[in-house]
This record gives structure tokens, C-alpha cells and sequence, in this order.
């Protein structure tokens, strides 16, 4: 039986989401703010903390170091949470864990659950699945309230409401708080903020369950973490009965002074802050004496997948720490957003998790629609080689022929001139006066066939006429027989055409 | 198999090892019970004076407000006045903390005082913090009954009195602290490290404070250094 | 009359250059010679590039092979687009990671190859040229030239002291241009999207000429922006630096061919 939520991704028609979401101008409009915003915050706080490239390289290599013990701090951390009176459940695949939660909710009888933001629960279609199940979740941050009331998928993994304008969350806002005065004034964010904030907080008093994943998990002390700058996530694990941790198993850290590395680098990367508002270490139980906090705690450690990535190629994406930072610097994503990646993750992080978690069969075109800038790997808190991993994607792609015909026809095409330079070269030299000539009135080419996907939006230029090589050979054989003519100096043979080139021109084009 | 064994299992055969050896099984444990510290800005390493100062500093970064007082008895009259220059009742609920039951609450006069964790029907609530970080303006507080974790999140406004003494510089200082306390491998239920009040992005990026929790935060440092 | 050993500098033309503008290989060529090297030419196809990018690593490995063997005489190997650099100096090592036959000649081929402008600044120490041009210009930072070669001062450098070129900074300089090889064949509406953005910070600058080191992303550009009626021109910084600005800019016909 296949995963819920992997089976309504929608990244296999990714090419029709992007043409959707740019004649999309609203979403064109909020993805500004985007590329405004996250990039010029993420810079001048870097700028302010002269040690953080060192910060970043140590984050690094805290999270390999990890890695390469998982086993190992896995079992640590459970037994510290067991210690501490919490319950450690193992969850090998999606459905496994939404089966764990709806029995932690069943056994303590909850009707309403809610939820801090938790990209594992999106991953394995954990609201739906509990909505099907008789309980009701609720999600208490802000932007994946708004998204869960237009029934979407987050946009982006830490501001899920990213792609949407005020206008478009007024009027949600209007169609669904019903009970409120209709002549309300919900123009600005801060209306807006304080309805949400009145409507959520009876929701977080009468929960029977809190559900929160973690943005890390401390092996040292059996300890969750979570960031977040709402307080939404604490009053969702600190008001109900109980409060169950959803995490990956990849999300352990060793020990503290690990965790303050990565904190350091956390809210910097995804928000430009030095640190979040609410960052939330949470151990067991309450305790005896603990006047509040929930009397059971669970923590649900997901599988699905990581612990053979760990085995390959796409091993360092488990670094990831999950800041966002990469999204808010592509031009991809600035262009089409989050939606047009058709799943959970979006983004340059997206393109290389969601094809080990999906398959590359449905994700392919995710890792495809790079140009490699490199800007990803540039912010990456944990230097993870995203566009390398990308470019893995595509050799397991073209290994198992998923690429489309025409675009491997198209290369084997070339690649048999490009291996045989000599041939390239004559058959480049015929092409480039071909065009040359069919191009020298205009100079460029408004439409070319088999070009179209360029012609569509541009102009082609036209080549000048004879290719750079035909024309150094010439420049060659004339200096040599020039330095045969003029017997006494002269230049040397070889290695000079440079000079050549000053008195060159391409033939036909006036001196 | 469980999925326990099932999922380790995987783990170590995309590792390429099997659980047993001696030199990983060191290195961890080794880790964990050493815990070095990584890099540790050189920015909060100050003296007390300037650490303060500088705590202070990040904390309004942070859209707190913070103040100095010499003395915990002058507490009540601080808090009074906070919530009088806020138009806020004045009336605010606390833990069983030492030092906040050791201060005279009556100087404050008409300030009523509510014990215990909060329901969500106080407007203000006054912790007292097991330390702060100067490093970037975050209190550190644990759970328990002397400091309830619902007076950080429920109320509209918050305020946190820090000793001076209690400011350190790091991260890893507070940690060690909180180790020192409560002992290896041990934590309290809850630690909140708060950084402000509470706020969001999420309306286009419009920054909005006072989003679930606190709308307000307010630090009283007290003493020296 | 022994003279010193020159530097032996083999020229990687890059397809696009050889096929489209091969003006710009003249001026790369000029501008070694000018800095006291010899420049040779042997034959070339291209990078492999298209290939390694696409998944076909083995077709990638043959073309690569090819190259290593072609350009190992040299002392150098320079080439006009950061793109292409990048592919010897940082992929063709990894293209053969862990090949005891290979690795050593990739590694070899990498640590002598540059992209033009950065070996001209960084190895030859050229810090001025003799050039003129009246002209407002802006320069765009090609993804390859910025990330993988740490290219960004040495041109604008160098473009300060050509007598007569004004340079205005366009905003996001260092933001992608949407080119991305096969990408925008591919993605052929994404890569419209993020060259019109590109295409607005030219126009913004009000500069009336278009300048980089990456032929790809100037046809890419310039492709645009003639296709929106925009009036600026565009040309390979090679050829302003070279003094060699007499053919027509990129896109625009030959006064010959306009006859």
C-alpha cells in the first residue's frame, strides 16, 4: 500500500504547475517579497557575526559526524527519553507512524489534536489521515493555519503562507470565522494576526493532544527541540495531555554545545534572525511536581527511507537542518514557488529529497529544472552539494532512460560529433556558414527549428560564419606560408595567431 | 524483527558496520560525556560590566524592554509601574520562586498577586529565569513549580526577572549551567530559551509581534554582576 | 639571443564561441599574447559539458579524456567563459574521482586551468589594458565565473581602466540569468521568467552595453532583450578589453549583410 500524501504529489506535472504559477500573479506578487526579504536578512546577519562561515563548517561537520553513528546516538537518545519517563516508538515507514499517533490518540481518547508545523506529518499525510480516523488536527502556526484552511499544502518549509497576498488571507479569513462580526476590519496583518491568534488559543486550551515534530533531537539528555516564533509549538505540547513528538530519525544531534552550533546557524540561515523567539528544549513527562505540561510524552522516530540514504549518494542530504535558506535563493523557486514542486518539500532541498522519497520516476523533473547556479550550496547552513546531488539524480535518470527520447536522441546527436573533434569541426564549419548566411541580414533568428523552446521567448543571434577553429587554421597555414616567403626572421610558426587576430576578420565582413 | 531492530539494522548496513565496534562505540560515548564545545562567538565574551550592556542591547534588538534594578525589593514597584504604563490591570501571576516570594509584594500596594500555572486568564505574568545569554538577549527558563512554563506562553505580557549574576555569555555557558543543576543526561521537563516577544512573518513578511504567545516582554536585571 | 621560455597557453575556445562569436576568440587570443604568452589552438569539440549535466557521464568522461590529452602540452589553459573553466578546473576531477589511470591528468588539467580574465589578473598580474571605448556599460556576474572560480573583482578591475567606459552596476549582479545550459531549452518558460527579471536590471542601469564573460548567458540575455526592442548591446568582455570592438555586437547583422 502506497504512502497517502506520496500518492497525491503532484511533481510529475511539474512543467504544467510552472506555467500555472507564473500567469499566477498574485503568487508572482507575494513570491517578491521573497526574494526581497529572506535574501537581505540572511546577508546582513551574517555580515554581523564574523564567525559564522566557521559556524557553518562546524554545523557541518556535527551533523557528518552524526550520521556516520547514527545507530549509535539513536539508541543513547532513547534511552535517555525512557529515563526520563517518556515512550519512544519506531515508525519504519509513513503509514507506520500515522498508525502509531492515531493510537497514542485513540488510547487517550482525543477528538481535536493540535498541531505545531511539521514537515514529517506533511510528508506522510498525517491531517488527512487522522480527519479519516475521527480526530480533528488543528494546525496552530500561523501560516500552516492559513493553508490548511485553503485545504493546501504548505508553499515553503518555514513560512508555509508564502505565496499568498493579504487580500488572498482576508479574505480565507472571512469565509471561514463565521462567527466573527462580519464588519470586522481585517485589512492590515496585524487584524488579521490578532483574529488568528483568538481563534487558536481556544483551540490550543480545550486539545487533548499536541503534536509538534522537532527541529532537532539531543542525544546527550533524551531531549526534543523545537524553534518556532509564534509560541504556537509550546502551547501545543505544553497545554494538552499529552504531546507526541513526530521526528526523523536523521534530526539527532550528540549533545548541547552541538545543539548551540546549530542554533547558531538555524535561525540565521531561514529567517535572518540570531534566534528565533521560542527555542524549546523538551525531556519526558511532567514531572511530580511540574504544575503544568502534558502527563505522557511520546516521541515517534521516522524511517521512511533516511537509513538507506545514509548507504549513497544522496547521504549528505541528510545534513539538512531544514532552514529554508536554499528556497529563499533560488531563482527557480522565486520564479514558480513552492506548489509547482508538487509535494512536501520544495526548493533546491526538495528537488534532491523528494525523488529518494517519492521516487525518481515521479520527482524527475524537480532535480531537472536547475540551472545550477549554485546559489543553494552557497546558503546552505550545512554546505550540502545540492546542485552535485541534482546532477546525480539526472545520471540515475539517463542510466534508467527516464529522460525523455527526444532529449536523449538530441544529446547522443551531439555527442557523437563531440567525440570526434575533427568531424565536429567540419560539420560545425558548414552549420556556421549556413546560418551565418541565412542570419547576416537580420543578424539574429526570431525562429529556428528544433530550437523553438529558445525562439519561443527570444531572439537567436546569428553566428558570424566561420567558426573560430576554421579560421585559426587558416590564420595558420598563411603565416606559414608567409615565414616560408620572407626566409630572414619573421615570426615564429607556431603560437602567434593572437596577433594574427587583430588583422582578422571573419571572411566576408568589410575591413 | 521490530522496526527498531529493522530500522538500526538498515542503518548499519548502509553504514557498512555492525554496532559492535569498539572505536565507534568510544567516540560516542566519549562525545556525549565530554561535550566539547565547537565555535563560540567571540561577541558575548565580556566582562560582567559590558555583558550586561550588552545582553540589554540584544534584548531590545529583540523589541523586549529591559531594566536595571539594584535590589529584588524593588521589583513590585517596577512591575507596577510596567503594567500601569501599558494600561494593563495591575495584576500578575507567579511560580512559588524563591526569589520572587521572597520580595515584598505589598510595597506594590494594590498589586494582586495570583499563584501557579495560568489557565489563559492573566494578562501578565512575572518568571523568575535560571540564566540569560548576553550573546544574543535569551533567557533561559526551566519548568517547574516555582517558574510554571504556561506563565511564559499564556499571558499578554511577560516579565522575566534575571539576576545579573546569572547573565553569562554563551550558549555553552548556559548549558553547562543547566548540566551543573540538574545533573549528566538529566533535564527539567522544559527549558524555554525566549528571545523576545512572540511574533510572525507570515502576513507578507510583515513582521507582527504578539502572535501566540507574550505581546510584551519585559527583563528585570537585578543586582551586579 | 636565447629568448626566455614563453608561457604556452592553450586556447579552449568553447563550442559557442568556435560556432557563434568567434571574434571573441580572437580577442581572448590577443590579450594573451599582449600579456607575453603564446596561444595555440589544437582541435577542440567542447567541455562535455552539455553531456555531464544531462546525466551521461560516460559520454562526459570520453569528452573529457579527449580534452586532458589535447591541452596537455600546455603550461596553461585559458578559456573565455567561466562555464567552461569551471568544467576542466572543478568537474573533470570529479569526473574522474577515484580513477587511477585518470585522476592524476584531471587533477593536472584542473590545477592549470583558468578562466580568461582571472588568469590575465591572477597569474599574468595584468592590471590594466590600453582599450578604449565610449560606452555606458554593466557586467553581469556568470553563475560559473562567480561560485565556482571566485571571478567578480578581476574584470571590473580591469574594465576601470579601459579610457572612456563608464560602468554602472546593475542590482543583482550575481543573481542567475536563467540560462543554465540545457535548462532553458528545457524549462523554457522558468528560464523566460528569470531573464525578464535579468533583463529589467540591465535596462535599469541605463547602460548601453551588455558585458560578460560567458557567451551562453549574453545570447540568453541579449536573445531578450532584443526580442523585447530593448536598444543596448551586448559583447564578451574579451572584446572590449582586447580593443577589439569592431564587429558587430552580438545579435546585430553584419553592414554587409544588411546590404
Amino acid at each position: 500500500m502506497v504512502d497517502l500524501a506520496a500518492h497525491m504529489a503532484t511533481s510529475p506535472w511539474f512543467k504544467d504547475n510552472a506555467r500555472t504559477a507564473l500567469a499566477d500573479t498574485e503568487l508572482q506578487n507575494a513570491l517578491k517579497f521573497v526574494e526581497a526579504n529572506f535574501i537581505a536578512r540572511r546577508r546582513e546577519v551574517a555580515r554581523q557575526l564574523p564567525e559564522f562561515e566557521l559556524l557553518r563548517d562546524s554545523a557541518r561537520d556535527i551533523r557528518d559526524h552524526t550520521l556516520a553513528h547514527l545507530d549509535l546516538y539513536l539508541a543513547a537518545y532513547e534511552k535517555r527519553v525512557v529515563e526520563h519517563g517518556g515512550h519512544v516508538h519506531y515508525a519504519v515507514t509513513g503509514e507506520d507512524a500515522q498508525r502509531i499517533v492515531l493510537g497514542i490518540c485513540r488510547k487517550l481518547g482525543a477528538r481535536t489534536v493540535t498541531k505545531g508545523k511539521s514537515m514529517v506529518a506533511e510528508e506522510i499525510g498525517l491531517n488527512d489521515f487522522l480527519e479519516a480516523h475521527g480526530v480533528t488536527p488543528i494546525e496552530t502556526d500561523l501560516g500552516e493555519y492559513i493553508v490548511q484552511l485553503r485545504q493546501e499544502m504548505p508553499s515553503h518549509i518555514i513560512a508555509p503562507a508564502v505565496h499568498l497576498t493579504k487580500a488572498q488571507i482576508e479574505s480565507e479569513f472571512r469565509r471561514v470565522h463565521t462567527h466573527l462580526p462580519r464588519d470586522r476590519n481585517l485589512a492590515e496583518p496585524t487584524s488579521l494576526l490578532a483574529e488568528a491568534r483568538s481563534v487558536l488559543r481556544e483551540k490550543f486550551l480545550t486539545a487533548d493532544v499536541g503534536i509538534t515534530g522537532a527541529n532537532f533531537l539531543v542525544a546527550e539528555t533524551g531531549t526534543s527541540v523545537i524553534v518556532t516564533n509564534e509560541g504556537n509549538g509550546d502551547l501545543t505540547q505544553t497545554l494538552p495531555r499529552a504531546h507526541i513528538v513526530l521526528a526523523s530519525i536523521e534530526k539527532l544531534v550528540p549533545t548541547l554545545e552541538d545543539l548551540s552550533q546549530l542554533l547558531r546557524v538555524l535561525a540565521r540561515s531561514a529567517t535572518g534572525q540570531e534566534m528565533s523567539v521560542y527555542t524549546t528544549l523538551s525531556t519526558g513527562p511532567r514531572r511530580p511536581d511540574d504544575p503544568d505540561g502534558p502527563a505522557e510524552y511520546h516521541v515517534v522516530l521516522l524511517d521512511n527511507g533516511r537509513s538507506s540514504m545514509l548507504g549513497g549518494a544522496f547521504r549528505d542530504m541528510l545534513r539538512c537542518i531544514r532552514c529554508g535558506a536554499c528556497m529563499n535563493h533560488c531563482p527557480i523557486y522565486h520564479a514558480v514557488g513552492g506548489h509547482a514542486y508538487g509535494w512536501v518539500y520544495p526548493g533546491p532541498m526538495g528537488a534532491v529529497l523528494t525523488p529518494s522519497l517519492i521516487g525518481i520516476d515521479r520527482a524527475g523533473h524537480l532535480p531537472n529544472a536547475s540551472t545550477f547556479c549554485g546559489r543553494c550550496e552557497e546558503v546552505c547552513p550545512v554546505r550540502i552539494p545540492l546542485p552535485r546531488m541534482m546532477r546525480a539524480w539526472r545520471e540515475r535518470e539517463f542510466e534508467q532512460h527516464l529522460s525523455p527520447a527526444t532529449v536523449r536522441s538530441g544529446l547522443a546527436f551531439w555527442a557523437f560529433f563531440a567525440k570526434r573533434p575533427r568531424l565536429y569541426g567540419i560539420v560545425t564549419a558548414a552549420a556556421a556558414r549556413l546560418l551565418g548566411f541565412a542570419g547576416r541580414r537580420w543578424g539574429r533568428f526570431a525562429w529556428l527549428p528544433l530550437a523553438s523552446g529558445w525562439t519561443r521567448h527570444r531572439d537567436f543571434p546569428a553566428p558570424q560564419g566561420a567558426t573560430f577553429q576554421a579560421q585559426w587554421k587558416s590564420a595558420e597555414r598563411e603565416r606559414l606560408a608567409r615565414s616560408h616567403v620572407s626566409s630572414a626572421g619573421g615570426q615564429s610558426g607556431k603560437g602567434t595567431g593572437g596577433t594574427g587576430g587583430r588583422d582578422r576578420r571573419a571572411p566576408g565582413t568589410p575591413p | 524483527m521490530t522496526p527498531r531492530q529493522l530500522i538500526l539494522a538498515t542503518i548499519r548496513r548502509s553504514l557498512a558496520v555492525t554496532g559492535t565496534e569498539a572505536t565507534r562505540g568510544l567516540e560516542v560515548a566519549t562525545r556525549v560525556v565530554r561535550h566539547p564545545p565547537g565555535v563560540v562567538p567571540e561577541r558575548g565574551q565580556r566582562l560582567p560590566a559590558e555583558r550586561l550592556d550588552l545582553f540589554a542591547r540584544m534584548v531590545k534588538a529583540a523589541a523586549g524592554t529591559v531594566e536595571r534594578t539594584g535590589d529584588p525589593t524593588d521589583i513590585p514597584a517596577a512591575v507596577a509601574a510596567f503594567l500601569r504604563a501599558h494600561n494593563l490591570p495591575l495584576a500578575i501571576r507567579r511560580g512559588d520562586d524563591p526569589l520572587l516570594s521572597s520580595v515584598p509584594w505589598q510595597r506594590a500596594g494594590t498589586l494582586e498577586i495570583r499563584r501557579g500555572a495560568s489557565d489563559g486568564n492573566d494578562l501578565a505574568a512575572i518568571s523568575h529565569a535560571f540564566a540569560a545569554v548576553a550573546e544574543t538577549g535569551t533567557l533561559v527558563l526551566t519548568s517547574g513549580p516555582d517558574n510554571p512554563t504556561t506563565l511564559n506562553f499564556l499571558p499578554d505580557v511577560h516579565i522575566v526577572v534575571v539576576s545579573a549574576s546569572d547573565v553569562v555569555s554563551d550558549f555553552e555557558t548556559a548549558m553547562a549551567r543547566l548540566r551543573g543543576r540538574f545533573g549528566a543526561g538529566v533535564m527539567p521537563r522544559a527549558v524555554n530559551m525566549i528571545t523576545g516577544p512572540s511574533r510572525s512573518a507570515d502576513i507578507e513578511q510583515t513582521l507582527i509581534l504578539g502572535a501566540h504567545g507574550p505581546r510584551r516582554l519585559h527583563v528585570i536585571v537585578v543586582g551586579d554582576p | 639571443m636565447a629568448e626566455p621560455m614563453a608561457t604556452r597557453v592553450g586556447l579552449f575556445v568553447t563550442c559557442l564561441v568556435d560556432l557563434i562569436r568567434p571574434s571573441v576568440g580572437f580577442a581572448a587570443a590577443t590579450l594573451l599574447v599582449d600579456a607575453g604568452c603564446t596561444v595555440e589552438v589544437p582541435p577542440q569539440s567542447c567541455c562535455g559539458q552539455p553531456a555531464f549535466n544531462s546525466g551521461d557521464r560516460a559520454t562526459a568522461r570520453e569528452i573529457a579524456a579527449q580534452v586532458i590529452v589535447a591541452f596537455a602540452p600546455y603550461d596553461y589553459v585559458v578559456a573565455p567563459s567561466g562555464s567552461c573553466a569551471g568544467m576542466l578546473k572543478v568537474h573533470y576531477p570529479e569526473l574522474f574521482r577515484g580513477d587511477p589511470n585518470w585522476q592524476p591528468h584531471a587533477d593536472a588539467l584542473a590545477e592549470k586551468s583558468y578562466e580568461l580574465v582571472s588568469f590575465l589578473v591572477d597569474v599574468r598580474g595584468l592590471d590594466r589594458v590600453k582599450a578604449r571605448l565610449e560606452a555606458t556599460a554593466t557586467y553581469h556576474d556568470s553563475c560559473s565565473s562567480l561560485r565556482e572560480l571566485g571571478v567578480r573583482d578581476q574584470p571590473r578591475r580591469l574594465l576601470a581602466t579601459v579610457e572612456g567606459l563608464r560602468l554602472a552596476e546593475m542590482r543583482d549582479t550575481e543573481v542567475c540569468c536563467g540560462f543554465g545550459g540545457t535548462f532553458c531549452v528545457k524549462y523554457p518558460e522558468i528560464s523566460n521568467a528569470i531573464v525578464a527579471k535579468k533583463a529589467a536590471a540591465i535596462a535599469a542601469t541605463g547602460a548601453d552595453l551588455l558585458l560578460a564573460g560567458d557567451l551562453g548567458c549574453l545570447m540568453n540575455m541579449v536573445g531578450k532583450l532584443q526580442r523585447d526592442g530593448a536598444k543596448i548591446e551586448a559583447r564578451h568582455v574579451a572584446e572590449v578589453l582586447a580593443g577589439m570592438t569592431y564587429e558587430p555586437a552580438i545579435g546585430v547583422p553584419s553592414r554587409r549583410g544588411a546590404a
